[in-house]
């Protein structure tokens, strides 16, 4: 499959990308290991587009090493661009373009292109095809442009935010793609604000805000860093006094109102915890919906590790 | 999940299209998409025949005899402006804000093969404007011109067009695509009125006359003069007025255009 096997798909290291006065990448590593799949998940304005247009030879990097396939994108563009698939951020065509045009002329470009048409009915756009570019739907847009990104069969592939603007369906295609992908032997980098995106795709996850890395691994590793580290989700009327229930619930256990009207316990849940929460509704005399007990999401790493939230 | 796609779909074969299909296909899509275009028709087609049926049946605009080849001459001048200069920038500015430079920068297309691929369109949509052109001229009375002229005349064409659409690249690839689309309606606008196009540089008051006589719009048309009317060789001082705004804008737009 690949000539050079012996290399990361990617690999940066120290990665700095200035913008004027204003550094949007700052000393950022990665390594993208062939044919695995790579999260970068991060809120907008954390460096993610920026990282992956160096790593595509868009950009130039002002400092650290870029190697993508073992090339330099920068120098070695011409040699690199056969090798990857590229959906960038908000696709890409001409306005007035067919759908089955833009395909059919970005498929011309590669040696051994997948068939245009199977393409564009795997990705829901067969009744579209004459509906110039400018009119489609934004969703259709980007269902387009990771078409022209896999049409290739490219042995490395970066997805800008691949389901953004999509709906649920289409978004849920894109996963059973990318699970393809990978089973197959591609490597994949994607960005995604979407914790649960990186969650079920990634084999590993790169956390990045403001141009660091603030955590990576696994999203195993990543959520089971305090291994009985849970916590205890409920609604119920927004105000509750919670002075006794912190009284009531064991040493080590805290207990907030994390937005209006939904309460977080974080701890040990054990059995016992879950019926003094149960018995202190009962007191206060209301009903908890919607009670829950998980381990710590993505987000709730990244809400620890930066103090904000994830989805802004 | 659902097994929609067999194990082995994606195995990975990549490699880079061969050259000429790669530059056939983006010339295609190109012309294609400005020949369907309607708002390029008007400017590169039916405002240019237009032009030539009054110019050589009315007497409104002075054209010196004989009428319908002086006419000719100034409207081939207009339809490589038209399109490789307007039509171009107006198409470049919008594909930038749609990102389809982006897009194809992105495919293994070498970047001067992008370039390629537009002065190909280009020369095509050039092309299809000069048989209408032409042989609406021929109805209406037109007599060819010897071989040479005629030599010459696609030569002009050629280098007009490549001349014109460097300075179309220049504005396109710079501005956002709303200013793009003024400015270079303007210019035509402008260009045709008192560029030498639509009226004879002759016909102008002295102190403009120096000026538009070093505008690659009445350097053209002038040429084109030469070899459509006269069927000799144009004045070499008009071929190098086109040259010199062609490869000035073009060092500039190479600095200048920007992919999205």
């Amino acid at each position: 499959m690949s000539p050079h096997p012996q290399h990361p798909a990617v690999e940066v290291s120290g990665l700095v990308k200035r913008y004027g006065s204003t550094v949007a990448v700052n000393g950022l590593d990665l390594t993208l290991e062939t044919g695995t799949v790579l999260a970068l998940l991060g809120p907008n304005g954390a460096g993610k587009t920026t990282t992956v247009e160096v790593c595509e030879g868009f950009r130039a990097a002002d400092g650290g090493q870029v190697r993508v396939l073992g090339l330099d994108p920068k120098r070695d563009g011409d040699r690199l661009r056969p090798r990857i698939g590229v959906m960038p951020q908000g696709g890409g065509g001409y306005p007035g373009v067919r759908a089955d045009e833009m395909l059919r002329l970005v498929a011309a470009c590669a040696a051994n292109p997948l068939d245009p048409a199977w393409l564009l009915d795997v990705l829901g756009l067969s009744s579209s095809v004459r509906t110039p570019y400018k009119r489609l739907s934004g969703g259709q847009q980007q269902r387009l442009s990771l078409a022209c990104a896999l049409v290739g069969r490219p042995e490395l592939v970066f997805l800008d935010e691949p389901t953004a603007g999509m709906d649920p369906q289409a978004r849920r295609l894109v996963w059973e793609l990318v699970s393809a992908l990978r089973a197959d032997g591609v490597s994949v980098l994607l960005t995604t604000h979407l914790m649960d995106e990186a969650e079920a795709l990634a084999d590993h996850v790169v956390i990045v805000d403001a141009g660091v890395v603030v955590a990576q691994g696994s999203p195993a590793e990543l959520t089971e860093h305090h291994a009985d580290d849970r916590q205890l989700r409920f609604r119920a009327r927004p105000g509750l006094d919670l002075t006794l229930l912190r009284d009531a619930l064991p040493e080590g256990l805290q207990v907030r109102e994390a937005s209006r009207g939904t309460y977080v316990v974080h701890g040990h849940i054990d059995p016992q915890v879950l019926s003094t929460v149960t018995s202190w509704c009962a007191q206060q005399g209301v009903l908890a919906e919607e009670l829950t007990v998980a381990r710590r999401s993505l987000e709730d790493v990244f809400l620890e590790l930066t103090g904000r939230e994830l989805r802004s | 999940m659902t097994e929609r796609f067999a194990p082995g779909t994606f195995t990975p074969a990549p490699g880079r299209g061969k050259l000429g299909r790669m530059l056939l296909a983006q010339a295609r899509t190109e012309t294609v998409l400005t020949l369907r275009n309607g708002e390029q028709i008007l400017l590169t087609v039916l405002i240019p025949v237009a032009l030539l049926v009054a110019m050589s049946l009315m007497d409104v605009i002075p054209v010196p005899e004989p009428r319908v080849g002086s006419a000719t001459a100034r409207i081939l001048a207009l339809a490589v402006i038209s399109s490789a200069f307007t039509g171009q920038a107006i198409a470049l500015g919008f594909d930038r804000r749609y990102g389809v430079l982006k897009r194809l920068a992105a495919t293994a297309l070498p970047r001067w093969l992008l370039v390629a691929g537009r002065v190909v369109a280009a020369l095509a949509v050039v092309a299809v404007q000069v048989v209408i052109i032409a042989g609406t001229a021929l109805l209406l009375g037109w007599r060819l011109p010897s071989a040479t002229g005629l030599l010459w005349a696609a030569v002009l064409i050629v280098l007009g067009t490549l001349s014109f659409g460097a300075l179309g690249v220049l504005l396109g690839g710079a501005l956002r695509a709303e200013i793009v689309l003024a400015l270079a309606n303007i210019v035509w606008f402008v260009l045709l009125l008192i560029g030498g196009v639509a009226l004879g540089v002759d016909t102008l008051p002295t102190w403009l006359a120096t000026v538009v006589d070093a505008l690659p719009s009445a350097a053209l048309a002038l040429a084109l003069h030469d070899a459509v009317v006269e069927g000799t060789a144009p004045d070499l001082g008009h071929v190098a007025v086109l040259v010199i705004w062609g490869v000035a804008a073009g060092a500039l737009a190479v600095k200048t255009t920007k992919l999205g």
